[in-house]
């Protein structure tokens, strides 16, 4: 069980760069501010990529965890 | 780095080539930088217009050597040729495989994403009238056509300027 909570998913599985940020950049459009984003994704740049995203885009990354290959980022509206 | 990108940094990129995979790195960084809330301006300007025309009317130009030209450089968005290893086009097709594996998005739908994103797209005036393409020439996601003092116009305010 996480330790996070999410208000939405986002499942960008299978999507290669820079798809996973375009995607989260759009879910996030459709949210409020403070809400929280859980974002799944197996491609390892993601891990690296999407935190980079939020710092630059005025979002908090709330926290990432591992599970097996999918990846998963809580990123929270700014 | 807060700071600067929340007083937006505008990018401009310059698509000068009409290579598959040039065009690709052009819309990576295009819909990347999208993403990230910069206000992101793509120019189309010789080869590169192959990317944005609207697939079908072979001949195209008013003067012989236009409609050869045309013709023999008849392109868009799902027809591009690898800067490398074409092989007649056999590259192109086991690179779009490739990719499509990896699900990387094919041109189309990076065309479709970065327009979704406000990508603006602008065709070169100069080449087009080289060329004798015509505005309709192109895809609906195209903005107006401007020439290059327009271009540098935007350029100068933007803090990433690249020439693919």
């Amino acid at each position: 069980m996480s330790q996070f909570t999410a208000d939405k998913t986002l499942d960008a599985r299978g999507l290669s760069c820079p798809m996973p940020s375009v995607k989260t950049a759009l879910a996030l459009e459709a949210m409020t501010q403070g809400q929280v984003l859980l974002v799944l994704t197996d491609d390892p740049v993601s891990k690296r990529d999407l935190p980079v995203w939020a710092e630059a885009t005025g979002n908090t990354l709330v926290g990432l965890e591992e599970e097996g290959p999918t990846i998963k980022i809580f990123v929270k509206k700014g | 780095m807060q700071q600067t990108i929340q007083k937006k940094t505008p990018v401009t990129i310059v698509l000068f080539s009409g290579d598959m995979d040039k065009a690709m790195a052009a819309f990576v960084i295009a819909t990347a930088a999208a993403s990230m809330g910069m206000p992101v301006s793509i120019f189309f300007t010789f080869w590169g217009l192959n990317v944005i025309k609207k697939k079908g009317g072979l001949i195209k130009g008013q003067h012989w050597m236009q409609k050869m030209l045309n013709i023999v450089n008849y392109g868009h968005a799902r027809k591009l040729a690898l800067s490398k290893l074409n092989m007649l086009g056999m590259g192109p097709v086991m690179m779009k495989e490739m990719m499509s594996k990896k699900r990387v998005p094919s041109m189309d739908e990076f065309i479709k994403t970065a327009a979704a994103l406000g990508v603006k797209f602008y065709p070169c005036e100069m080449s087009m009238t080289v060329m004798g393409l015509k505005k309709e020439d192109f895809i609906d996601e195209c903005g107006e056509v401007i020439g290059a003092v327009s271009y540098l116009s935007i350029a100068k305010e933007s803090n990433i300027n690249l020439f693919i």
